[in-house]
């Protein structure tokens, strides 16, 4: 391992962080600026022009802001939980590949933090964990409505998680891989996934949804039942964190998306574009129509949270176990049954 | 509870058919009609920057008017303040001197004339009430200030520019 690895890791490292950052950060603005023009209105534009600065306004003021820790609270797991929150969400990152490789020189530079063969599973066990960040801090705020809506929020991730599982296994059964760099490559041009795996798609999408707590699944922090949900105790940069853990799971779910059914950098006549502008540009461009498709999903779920309702807990219960969990194992088995008759012939 | 009148509405609740069960149909459904918000006006006006129309004969912030030779129509007859039902104006009156003739048209005029806006109900009263035409409720929208004592406005605030500044 030579030195120029590490600094070309590390450079990564910090290159993707600060980009999730960002976006999470511009996702507070646009939230609101979706929300504001599908309701007729404008949306924030005080501060800077069209509003660009409100984040960082908002920023401000959340760092202002006076922090409270109740006295029952048991204090160190307190303080953890908006960590826990925070990291679960970042890391996720380390496994998406952003572009193909970049050769300068002789150099090749892989767009991708770590290409680890179980990628699929890495993304799995990190949303997973991400359920601990509520759990310990509606715990520890010794409230009962934040450990309802924690408890609500464990309950839900489980059962959701198993539907999206079994919904990659579909999806593993087609790409044969589980290395998200390979399953990328396989998508090549327009043979994105979603071709094939429709069902899976719209389970997977419903499931993520539901592991990212937005509407129509945020019932861990629905105000008309809990007040705030699993923050109700948090002020300051903590619940900043909180807010800040849900764009970046939304940001993060969004590229997981894109990456497994959507062609991830892939787009329809991309052999021609790298062909026109060489080894550098062109990945790159490759990496910005990535984020397009990561923006459009982002868009997507902003769109859905301003549209529809919340579901009731007993629905929602209703939905993962018995509606997407059959689901998604009919969605395996006919997809198996295609794949042995095609092999077969 | 007897039923008070023969009327009778059965309601039915009728099973949730499959694509209702579904919930896309719907789902899409409540998507098209959101984004198509999405290009539509939006409804919201740029208060400090642009203002609304108002009509004709809207009520703002009150003026002190002027004669054509740019005297002072006031007189101080404080008939305005005995109609203001909010209580809102005081005025002291005081005699014109020689040499003021042309700053006010009568004999008698406003030396101080205060109106606290935040009592004003602008119901046009005092408008109503002056013989002499001096004051009218035709200005702007009061703006907004930090202090109760801003906004006891006096006659610096109130009377109306002379015709040649």
């Amino acid at each position: 391992m030579d030195i120029a690895f590490v600094i070309e890791k590390f450079v990564l490292v910090a290159i993707i962080f600060g980009i999730s950052l960002l976006i999470a950060m511009y996702s507070t603005y646009a939230e609101r600026k979706v929300a504001a023009f599908l309701q007729d209105r404008l949306g924030p534009d005080r501060a800077g022009p069209f509003g660009i600065l409100q984040p960082l306004a908002d920023g401000v003021k959340m760092f202002m802001k006076e922090e409270i820790i109740p006295s029952n609270a048991s204090k160190w797991l307190f303080m953890v939980g908006p960590g826990l929150a925070m990291l679960t969400a970042c890391i996720g990152t380390a496994v998406i590949p952003w572009g193909s490789n970049i050769t300068i020189g002789d150099r090749v530079i892989p767009l991708q933090v770590t290409d680890i063969n179980v990628g699929i599973l890495y993304i799995f066990g990190v949303v997973s964990l991400g359920v601990y960040g509520v759990m310990i801090g509606g715990w520890a705020s010794n409230n009962k409505y934040s450990l309802l809506s924690a408890i609500r929020a464990a309950s839900q991730n489980i059962s959701y998680e198993i539907a999206m599982g079994l919904s990659i296994i579909a999806l593993l059964l087609v790409t044969g891989t589980m290395s998200l760099k390979e399953i990328v490559e396989q998508q090549h041009g327009w043979h994105w996934n979603i071709l094939y795996q429709p069902l899976g798609f719209v389970i997977f999408m419903v499931c993520a949804f539901a592991e990212t707590n937005r509407a129509p699944f945020d019932l861990p922090e629905c105000e008309t039942e809990l007040i705030g949900g699993y923050h109700t105790e948090y002020s300051s940069m903590k619940l900043g964190f909180y807010l800040f853990a849900e764009y970046i799971n939304m940001f993060v779910s969004s590229a997981v998306m894109a990456t497994l059914y959507f062609g991830g950098y892939n787009y329809p006549g991309m052999d021609w574009v790298l062909l026109h502008t060489g080894p550098v540009i062109g990945p790159l461009i490759g990496t910005f129509v990535f984020f397009i498709k990561i923006f459009a999903f982002i868009f997507f779920f902003m769109w859905v949270r301003w549209t529809i309702p919340r579901f009731r807990y007993d629905q929602l219960m209703h939905l993962g176990w018995k509606g997407l969990i059959p689901l998604a194992i009919a969605n395996i088995i006919i997809t198996g049954i295609v794949i042995a008759i095609i092999e077969k012939f | 509870m007897e039923p008070l009148t023969s009327k009778k509405k059965v309601l039915e609740q009728k099973p949730l058919t499959f694509a209702e069960r579904m919930y896309l149909p719907a789902i899409a459904k409540g998507l098209s009609v959101t984004i198509s918000h999405l290009f539509k006006k939006e409804a919201t006006i740029r208060y400090p920057e642009v203002e609304r129309e108002f009509s004709t004969n809207f009520r703002g912030m009150h003026s002190l008017k002027r004669d054509e030779q740019g005297r002072e129509r006031c007189t101080a007859c404080g008939l305005c303040a005995l109609s203001c039902p909010a209580e809102a104006i005081t005025m002291i009156a005081a005699e014109r001197k020689p040499e003021e003739k042309e700053l006010y048209r009568e004999e008698k005029y406003a030396a101080v004339y205060e109106i606290n806006m935040l009592r004003c109900i602008f119901c046009g009263l005092c408008e109503e009430a002056c013989p002499k035409e001096a004051i009218y409720l035709d200005g702007p929208i009061v703006p907004a200030d930090y202090l109760r004592k801003d906004f006891i406005y006096g006659k610096d605030k109130l009377v109306e520019q002379p015709l040649n500044k």
